[in-house]
């Protein structure tokens, strides 16, 4: 059972990851503190992403340099055992522009909220709003 | 003459039109109107020409920068899109046409954000509609989502809080959809949704194969508004401004219901969901609630755009039960299609009415309409047809979903779902009824019958006016349309792509 929760471990950490960013999303009033869960929810599949195209046992960013193509053992350095899988992590930077671009998007409408209502818990909102008849 | 490119400038030309408006927007706040009309007009013409294109050469693939598909983005263009991309290039057109005076008159000092996100989003539905592959999707999704949260918050009263909602439900929902799609590329190392569909197949057993569909299916639910996702809803349609309110209950939630469309048939096939996952039935009985349920909440709402979007959850269900039947009748995915574009029609049409009510008179509340139906005869009209339409009067368009779902229940033999159909359209005449009654029946209190007469006719303006008025005959006249034989070799080709249509 521990062998098998190890050999795995990037998943349950993005697991983990993720179900903070739930709770936070749900049980948190303060609407700053739910867009953080949020954050740390989108952080988590990008974790996801890059951790899967990681790999162990020395393997690195495949770069070639003219040298290396010209070279006798260029078919070495091609193979593809040696190398991460860069794909993932190129995903991941169109996801953290996504991501931010919604976190201040996200931004903007608190600052709209608390410029209405002077105050951004939930609860205070809700009563705010059922005071003035909506 | 030859289209190749047009799939691709579909999507450019909103999209740089959108950064024109930005910047010349700068100098003119006038030149903005003109160029988001130019750019939603030429959009539609292009998507004119791909259904020419496809409906003679086939399928259109495009490939992005000339890399080929596996590794490079691939624009897929079949009956299926080609078929969205018409409808949602023309709805866009006629509210832009509907926007000029409410934003005016709503939002007179942010004509120029208006615009350009208005045409980002129209970019975000062209990109989701043509794109092959399962990341570009996602991307094309959050441009989408971005300028529809941005839209939703600059309307009045509860409109912030609806967007907040709006966008940790809806970035959730993108986040399941990516974390599946990160599953599906795990296991086969592909995006593109041709290839996943090739090589899929063996791995159909796979866990992460189907734990990847499962949160796609529920990524993309959220996004459309399905059942029990749908909380973000309701506030969303009410708080936004008029003209968000009628693009997001029409364009925004039937692209999602195509994204989820495509990806259940294209990526996944039929094989995959009636044998390893047996989700067809549960999306049926899951319908058959949300039809119920957005029926009863709706006639709770007095506020009359609450109540539309109400009504628009228990279309969601119309729309998902003829998905949740497709495998078990010869009509395969006909009554879906069929419903996706008369709900929009209808659901168009009854926003911008009950917009217009809102613009000329100030009224939200069902229970101040005495009298509107004289008052404003037109556009009581264009609301009236859009509702008959929606009940049921044949030959509307509302007929021609329900008689075809009933024909698709009765040929799967689950004759449960004809009285589910039955009892929701009962629902629906309980609350349109209900409006139709107080705008032209209940005689205004204190003032007596003979005095009904002289209250003075305050239409709304033209431009707001046409718009609900062609969609409203819309509603009758493809509901005409679709009972002849005209629209069937679109619908046959898009179930034979699926491999539907057949029974097994």
């Amino acid at each position: 059972m521990f062998e098998y929760i190890v050999s795995k471990f990037n998943y349950w950490a993005y697991i983990c990851l993720m179900m903070i960013g739930l709770y936070a999303m749900i049980v948190k009033g303060n609407l700053v503190k739910k867009l953080i869960g949020m954050n740390i929810f989108q952080v988590s599949i990008i974790l996801f992403y890059v951790s899967v195209g990681a790999k162990s046992g020395g393997a690195t960013v495949p770069i070639l340099t003219a040298e290396d193509i010209h070279h006798a053992h260029a078919h070495v350095l091609a193979n593809p055992l040696q190398y991460m899988n860069p794909l993932p992590h190129v995903l991941m930077l169109t996801a953290i522009v996504v991501g931010i671009a919604t976190t201040g998007v996200a931004l903007a409408i608190i600052i709209m909220i608390y410029n209405r209502y002077k105050t951004l818990e939930e609860d205070e909102i809700l009563v705010i709003r059922k005071e003035s008849g909506v | 003459m030859t289209y190749e490119h047009f799939a691709i400038f579909i999507v450019i030309v909103p999209l740089i039109f959108s950064f024109l408006v930005v910047l010349l927007g700068l100098f003119r706040k006038g030149l903005c109107y003109p160029l988001t009309m130019v750019a939603l007009l030429v959009s539609f013409i292009i998507s004119l020409g791909i259904l020419d294109s496809v409906m003679t050469n086939g399928t259109i693939h495009y490939h992005v920068g000339g890399w080929a598909p596996p590794w490079g983005i691939e624009l897929v263009v079949d009956y299926f899109n080609a078929f969205m991309l018409v409808m949602l290039t023309f709805i866009a057109l006629l509210t832009g046409i509907y926007a000029k005076k409410s934003v005016q008159q709503e939002l007179p000092e942010k004509i120029v954000p208006f615009y350009a996100l208005f045409l980002l989003l129209v970019t975000g539905v062209i990109g989701i509609t043509v794109t092959g592959d399962l990341f570009n999707l996602f991307v094309f999704l959050e441009i989408l989502a971005l300028s529809s949260y941005a839209l939703i918050a600059i309307g009045s009263d509860g409109a912030p809080m609806a967007a907040f909602k709006y966008v940790i439900m809806g970035t959730v929902g993108a986040c399941f959809y990516l974390l599946g799609v990160g599953y599906l590329y795990v296991v086969t190392g592909s995006l593109n949704m041709a290839d996943l569909r090739m090589l899929l197949p063996p791995l159909y057993a796979n866990g992460a194969v189907q734990t990847a569909f499962i949160f796609i299916f529920i990524g993309l639910s959220l996004k459309a508004a399905f059942f029990p996702l749908h909380a973000w809803q309701p506030d969303a349609y009410t708080y936004a401004p008029s003209t968000v309110s009628v693009i997001i209950s029409t364009v925004v939630a039937k692209t999602a219901v195509y994204a989820l469309i495509r990806v259940i048939f294209s990526v996944f096939t039929v094989d995959f969901i009636t044998l390893y996952v047996s989700i067809l039935d549960i999306i049926c009985w899951i319908s058959a609630i949300a039809m119920i349920y957005g029926s009863i909440y709706a006639i709770r709402q007095f506020n009359l755009k609450r109540m539309l979007a109400y009504s628009s959850i228990a279309n969601v269900g119309y729309i998902m039960l003829g998905v949740g039947l497709c495998t078990s009748t010869s009509l395969g995915l006909t009554p879906a299609l069929m419903h996706i574009l008369n709900d929009t029609l209808m659901k168009g049409c009854m926003f911008m009415a009950a917009c217009a009510f809102i613009y000329k008179t100030g009224l939200w509340d069902i229970r101040d309409f005495t009298g509107l139906g004289r008052k404003m005869p037109y556009t009581s009209f264009a609301f009236i047809l859009a509702s008959l339409a929606m009940i049921g009067m044949p030959p509307g368009v509302g007929f021609v979903t329900k008689l075809y779902l009933i024909i698709a229940i009765l040929d799967a033999g689950q004759y449960a779902f004809v009285a589910v159909i039955f009892f929701s359209t009962l629902l629906m005449i309980t609350y349109f009824w209900r409006v139709i009654e107080i705008m032209y029946i209940k005689v205004e209190e204190g003032e007596g019958s003979e005095k009904g007469s002289a209250i003075s006719i305050d239409e709304a303006s033209m431009g707001m006016l046409i718009p609900g008025l062609i969609l409203a005959f819309l509603c009758f006249g493809i509901g005409i349309l679709w009972l002849t034989d005209i629209p069937s070799p679109i619908l046959n080709a898009i179930n034979s792509g699926f491999g539907l249509g057949v029974i097994p």
